[in-house]
């Protein structure tokens, strides 16, 4: 970046221009509010002529700091077409393991004791955190590797989390039971939505799936006497282990470990099913549909299979978050809750694990802990994620694909021997 | 000996429009064929159809795989086709853009291939195997094509003419025994074009497949082509070897225009 500095002094006149600029019209537009105040009960305006100057001083240093950014991304811009040292550094720190393992450990350490570092109330935030990041990881399934916009995602995590509820209303079905059939349940329920949108694509099926949100959402909220309608179905047994009786703070930890090994295995699994044969399909799909068919991919094939193991998860946290709350209604299950999990995956970075386990870090915990500045906390939320997509569209951190290494024979026959995944 | 693809009659209406009447075509084992034509003539409508892309309204198409009995292809999916042994090349260049150069190629592989989604998860020694053959095949197809420096990169990234061979290369991994490459030329400058000349060459002999490419680039085809089928407004207007086509009038006419006198 050295080599192509520009002269500065005339650069920083202008820049001063532009901000003096900006800083007079954002004082012109927030005069009304911000300096006339009216008392209507002894009928006389105050003039708050300091906040002119605030609200000037803020908008001149503020926009400097965005145009620096925007500089800075564009300059990124042209630094990724050759190389990107993001993308270098990514490689670095998941392929060398003395920097990466200290890291790792540490980690570990500190997750592992973390209910006992904090109160039972911090616990539970983390536990729902984690069962974001599981359905994050999900959903990253179907739109960052297959690249099927799902907003109905929803639907198979209600419908995990009715299966385990209405089983053990019924048949006091435990919930080491009904966690691996919660799933099965949510990938046939994947299966069926997918048949019918095997042929749509982008907007439309979009559109098709927000639709089936909806349908599952109303179907539990009006068939009263299978799904006891919007008063819910309460008194859903917690987790056990070996019949022992646990206080809720016991419960509350037990339950943040229970998610803390699913999650592990969702990154694992989903880690694995990127760098494989399936992975690299769905991936094609998502790229170039002619394309992927003419190169032998089943198209019909290879969605549903994205369909069915997306739905999988949801229907895992459907059912962990039946046994958190113990009480479940339809209310839980709005598309608010689709609209969230896809903020996650886009955020975080479409196709990317250690993105979306950020992105719902990000999105879940932020709101909680912002509590404090109640009345602006969805002010600096959303004004974050607008941040975050300006500077960062590909999210906060992009898909990075497998590293291959070939060792060079001299002579005629190079090549061969080439690391596979499995080592 | 019987050809590896042979059509028969091939019609393909959109609507009320015909874009293909009654096409006869025929390639043999080991052969280079050239499907030339002016702009718009359906050439490229005759692919899709071969690839089952399009699904045609008349007509018979027919393959016979070198190690496996004869097979009509007229309904089968796109995917199938290509499993069958026919792959192909697209004119406006398709490749995976987000993906590796390397992981292009091994896309292809997938239908050579069969480990699932346990295999995936748990990572059995088999999928391991199969996961390294995948690996070694597609860079093997990657030096045929002089790409095995460019393994890691982004698609996207390459340049042009690089692009091009790539999706040479990701047709071959598919082990076809037809190659159907759309203009493979398009949009190379004439070194690039002679060495995609040598290289299609290279490929038939090496790789003991046939070809049928689709092409504009006149010097290519007459160079590398041992028949021509010369289509224009959906009918086959000529056949035959490049010199023959060459001095065919209907052909001078549908590419010169009727007012040239030869």
């Amino acid at each position: 970046m050295d080599s192509e500095k520009r002269p500065m002094l005339p650069l920083i006149g202008s820049e001063i221009v532009k901000s003096t600029l900006t800083a007079l019209w954002f004082m012109f537009l927030t005069f009304p509010i911000m300096v006339i105040k009216i008392s209507p009960l002894d009928k006389t305006i105050h003039w708050r002529w300091m906040n002119l100057v605030y609200v000037g001083a803020g908008a001149f240093f503020l926009s400097f700091l965005w145009r620096y950014f925007m500089e800075r991304k564009v300059q990124g811009a042209r630094a990724d077409e050759d190389g990107g040292w993001q993308k270098r550094a990514g490689q670095r720190i998941s392929t060398d393991r003395r920097i990466y393992l200290p890291g790792l450990i540490a980690l570990g350490a500190f997750v592992a004791i973390f209910p006992f570092l904090f109160s039972s109330y911090q616990t539970s935030i983390m536990i729902t955190a984690l069962m974001y990041v599981m359905l994050g990881l999900g959903l990253n399934i179907v739109v960052g590797l297959a690249g099927l916009l799902n907003l109905g995602y929803v639907a198979f995590y209600a419908v995990g989390a009715y299966f385990f509820a209405l089983m053990n209303h019924h048949f006091g079905l435990g919930f080491w039971f009904a966690l691996p059939m919660a799933g099965a349940i949510a990938a046939i329920f994947g299966i069926l939505l997918g048949f019918p949108v095997l042929r749509l694509r982008g907007d439309y099926l979009a559109i098709v799936t927000l639709g089936f949100g909806e349908i599952i959402r109303l179907i539990l909220e009006n068939w009263n006497d299978f799904s006891f309608g919007p008063s819910g179905i309460a008194g859903i047994s917690r987790p056990g282990i070996m019949g022992a009786s646990l206080t809720l703070h016991q419960h509350t930890i037990y339950l943040y470990y229970i998610m803390i090994v699913m999650v592990v295995f969702t990154m694992i699994v989903v880690g694995r099913l990127r760098n494989s044969r399936i992975g690299r399909a769905w991936i094609a799909l998502r790229e170039d549909e002619v394309a992927c068919q003419a190169m032998g991919i089943d198209k019909a094939k290879t969605k549903l299979m994205a369909f069915a193991l997306g739905a999988t998860w949801a229907g895992f946290v459907g059912c962990i978050f039946a046994a958190k709350t113990t009480f479940i209604n339809p209310s839980s299950f709005t598309f608010m809750e689709s609209a969230i999990i896809l903020s996650i995956v886009v955020l975080g970075g479409m196709g990317s694990i250690m993105g979306v386990v950020v992105g719902a870090f990000i999105l879940i915990l932020l709101p909680e802990y912002l509590r404090a500045f109640s009345e602006y906390r969805m002010l600096v939320f959303g004004a974050s994620m607008v941040l975050i997509m300006v500077f960062r569209p590909q999210g906060i951190i992009g898909g990075i694909r497998q590293h291959y290494t070939f060792q060079r024979k001299p002579a005629a026959d190079a090549g061969e021997g080439g690391d596979a995944a499995c080592a | 000996m019987q050809p590896v693809l042979d059509v028969k009659k091939l019609t393909m209406d959109f609507g009320g429009l015909r874009a293909l009447e009654g096409i006869d075509l025929q390639v043999n084992r080991g052969e280079i064929v050239a499907l030339i034509g002016p702009n718009g003539a359906g050439k490229t409508t005759f692919f899709n159809c071969i690839t089952g892309i399009y699904e045609p309204s008349g007509g018979d198409m027919i393959i016979n795989p070198p190690d496996k009995p004869a097979k009509r292809i007229n309904k089968l999916k796109p995917n199938t086709v290509t499993e069958s042994g026919l792959a192909r090349t697209f004119q406006n260049i398709r490749l995976f853009q987000k993906m590796t150069v390397l992981e292009n190629v091994m896309v292809a592989r997938h239908c050579r291939t069969r480990s699932g989604i346990l295999g995936a998860i748990f990572r059995g020694t088999k999928t391991c195997a199969e996961e390294q053959e995948m690996v070694d095949f597609s860079y093997r197809m990657l030096e045929k094509v002089g790409l095995e420096g460019y393994v890691n990169d982004l698609a996207q990234e390459l340049p042009y003419g690089a692009q091009r061979r790539l999706e040479i290369a990701r047709a071959m991994a598919t082990e076809p025994f037809l190659l159907l490459l759309d203009e493979p030329a398009a949009g190379m400058n004439p070194r690039e074009t002679r060495e995609l000349d040598a290289l299609i060459t290279r490929i038939r002999d090496e790789e003991n497949l046939s070809i049928l490419l689709i092409e504009h680039d006149m010097k290519l085809v007459m160079s590398i082509s041992q028949r021509i089928y010369v289509l224009d407004y959906g009918k086959m207007i000529a056949r035959g070897t490049p010199a023959e086509v060459a001095a065919d009038p209907n052909v001078v006419k549908a590419y010169l225009g009727e007012t040239f006198d030869a």
